[in-house]
């Protein structure tokens, strides 16, 4: 999946706290037997989102006036463990989350989330407290600066470290097979030599 | 002179199409080239709509092989039907992009159909050497043949058709060694079980596991499947085990493994597999398997798991950390602190998955079977690894052994495993298993898994409870 991409971003955050949100929660299995990727931004938090007539659940902080425009959620630590269903991702950014700031993602979730351009920003737990203070306080927007990697509200900044491919591909909204391809010609001399040796394997 | 490498670097070496940065060892990013992929039915059905979506086509085509296996019904008579509308759309649909893009797919009623990760093997598909990645988290399987095999998500298949390459990060590598002999009644499962137990389900986070030692080089390749496959549950995104002459001869008369003089030209380059005196692992871990009984899991992880002659233990003895973990599990899985495994009683009994349901397998329970009954109040099924498995047994007059016992002979698929199909647990009910995750609700929801060898499943089987498979005298 291709999304556009962004070097800055200013959107509105919500803060979700709790810890340990696995996969099964972001995207429950109702939504998994489809063959392609689409209607599962109706699927993010479902069982949260909606009441069990289907109807949205005001208690929930994403149905709240002011939170329409969300763009960034501020999440607790070993957000996005369990299932590796990939479901998970392409459901926030379908919904239109766009970046995902905590402490400590799970390991698959953090795979897909860097393949489809979904940006997770890790911090150290007091810059985590500290921002999440604030925007409980005040519900501002958020900005991202990718470029100069920090993240402003207010007079609050604070400076994040991110692996430079992946700075690199969200910037620039990179379609992943698409930089890949452009090394076809690599690729294919790699493999004639490959299988010229290994010639049981042609 | 070169300086000493693993085995996984070796051929993580030989696949490295350009490096992606400029770090050595551990963190380097190349791209990699995959020899080779299988497909399924139900994580693929997204990388062929993206493929479609960018007018992209398949780089190899002959580098994949598709396999229904995740929710195919396994009725003894099934039919092309599939048991639920949802499953029918993925498996037409996976069928119709085996024929838009030109990928060999096995259907549910392929002579070959069966669990992935037991077709390739045996369609000699799986040589030495390869890098062989599937959206499928038991991919490891392939280290039995000193291939490094591993589990991708369904970005990454669609990559990989496209490109025949991933952006790969090398791992950091760990060796656990299992020295001596087994005790008669110690199976491939029982070894890795006590492995996971040791070290824990994140013991091998972030590493390539090699596997070595007397006790693993004197395992057939069946045995050496089941080791790799279950790596992945304490961790290891890579499990490998040197190739050898015992590969060889189970390579050989195989439909696609290479023959004659190109198996002669292939066996001079697989003649260097294998980590150089002087390697320097990450990480060494030494087991001794003397040490090691017949394993059964008492909670709902993999590392939750004690020989069984022990008995469920009691949370306030165990670690602090692990208290919190304990308390659940016993709670979960309806069960007493310090009651002994072998009290525990099991309304259900299944053999099958890509950890054991190949043809070693199923004798071992055929052993403990022949001329025993199922106890009374438990349903027992057997789902053969494969179709193949299945003729195989059925020639050697396995099915009707466990028939008589009172199991069911069912086709093959992943069934009881991951309950996609119509094979499931009901709230409560509680199953010896030859599988691989005892998670909560894996079996179906409110089930309750106990996983075990074979042959340690036919004991349960016959016993109404968990039993020990070294005190059941064969016939």
């Amino acid at each position: 999946m291709t999304s556009k991409g962004f070097s800055r971003l200013t959107a509105t955050a919500a803060v979700m706290p709790a810890a340990n949100v696995d996969t099964d929660v972001i995207m429950p299995k109702q939504f998994l037997k489809g063959i392609d990727r689409a209607g599962l931004a109706r699927g993010l938090f479902h069982d949260l989102r909606f009441d069990s007539e289907g109807q949205p659940d005001p208690a929930f902080l994403l149905n709240r006036p002011g939170f329409e425009d969300c763009r960034i959620l501020v999440v607790g630590p070993n957000f996005g463990c369990g299932s590796s269903r990939e479901h998970a991702v392409w459901g926030m950014l379908q919904y239109g989350i766009r970046a995902i700031v905590g402490t400590s993602f799970a390991g698959i979730f953090a795979d897909n989330a860097a393949n489809n351009g979904l940006l997770l920003i890790s911090l150290d737990e007091e810059a985590h407290a500290r921002l999440a203070a604030h925007l409980a306080a005040r519900h501002t927007a958020l900005t991202i600066d990718l470029e100069a990697e920090t993240i402003m509200v207010d007079d609050l900044v604070l400076p994040f470290a991110i692996d430079p491919r992946r700075r690199r591909a969200i910037m620039l909204g990179l379609d992943r097979i698409g930089g890949t391809l452009a090394h076809a010609d690599a690729i294919r001399a790699f493999q004639t030599d490959y299988l010229a040796a290994a010639p049981w394997l042609a | 002179m070169p300086s000493p490498r693993t085995l996984y670097d070796k051929i993580i070496d030989r696949h490295r199409v350009m490096p992606l940065n400029d770090i050595e060892g551990p963190g380097e990013q190349l791209l990699l080239y995959v020899d080779r992929t299988v497909l399924n039915e139900y994580t693929s059905p997204q990388a062929f709509s993206g493929l479609r979506e960018a007018g992209r086509t398949v780089w190899r085509p002959e580098g994949a092989l598709g396999v229904v296996d995740h929710v195919n019904s396994t009725a003894p008579d099934r039919t092309a039907i599939a048991p639920d509308a949802d499953a029918q759309r993925q498996i037409d649909y996976f069928a119709r992009n085996g024929r838009d893009f030109g990928i060999e797919m096995y259907d549910v009623l392929h002579p070959r159909q069966g669990v992935e990760h037991v077709v390739l093997p045996e369609l000699g598909w799986v040589v030495p050497g390869l890098v062989i990645a599937a959206g499928d988290s038991h991919t490891t399987t392939y280290g039995a043949f000193g291939s490094v095999g591993f589990g991708i998500g369904t970005s990454d298949i669609e990559h990989l058709l496209a490109t025949q390459t991933l952006p790969y990060t090398r791992l950091k590598s760990m060796r656990v060694t299992i020295d001596g002999t087994v005790a008669p009644g110690v199976t491939a499962k029982d070894m890795i079980m006590a492995v996971i137990r040791a070290i824990g389900a994140a013991g091998a986070h972030g590493h390539a596991l090699e596997l070595a030692g007397d006790a693993v080089r004197a395992l057939g390749i069946e045995g050496r499947m089941t080791i790799c496959n279950m790596a992945v549950e304490c961790g290891a995104r890579v499990a490998l085990i040197e190739p050898d002459e015992a590969v060889i001869d189970y390579l050989s008369g195989r439909p696609k493994a290479p023959k004659g003089e190109l198996l002669e030209q292939a066996r001079r380059v697989w003649a260097d597999l294998r980590s150089d005196d002087g390697a320097r692992f990450d990480r060494e871990v030494h087991i001794d398997a003397a040490d090691i009984a017949p394993m059964v899991t008492w909670g709902t992880s993999p590392d939750q798991a004690l020989p069984i002659d022990g008995a469920i233990p009691d949370p306030a003895a165990l670690p602090a950390a692990e208290r919190q973990d304990a308390e659940r599990a016993i709670a979960y899985m309806g069960l007493t602190p310090g009651m002994a495994l072998e009290a525990v009683t099991i309304d259900r009994a299944f053999i099958g998955s890509c950890t054991n349901a190949r043809l070693t397998d199923l004798r071992a329970a055929a052993e403990i079977l022949k001329g025993r009954k199922v106890a009374p109040g438990v349903r027992a099924m057997i789902s053969p690894g494969s179709s193949t498995v299945r003729r195989e047994a059925e020639a050697e007059g396995l099915d009707a052994i466990f028939t008589a016992a009172g199991f069911e002979w069912r086709q093959s698929g992943c069934s009881l495993c991951l309950a996609m199909n119509d094979d499931v647990l009901a709230p409560g009910e509680r199953c010896a298993s030859s599988t691989n995750r005892n998670f909560e609700g894996r079996q179906g929801s409110g089930g309750r898994t106990h996983l075990m060898s074979p042959a340690m499943v036919a004991a349960a089987a016959v016993s109404g409870h968990l039993a020990d498979v070294r005190r059941m005298p064969l016939p």
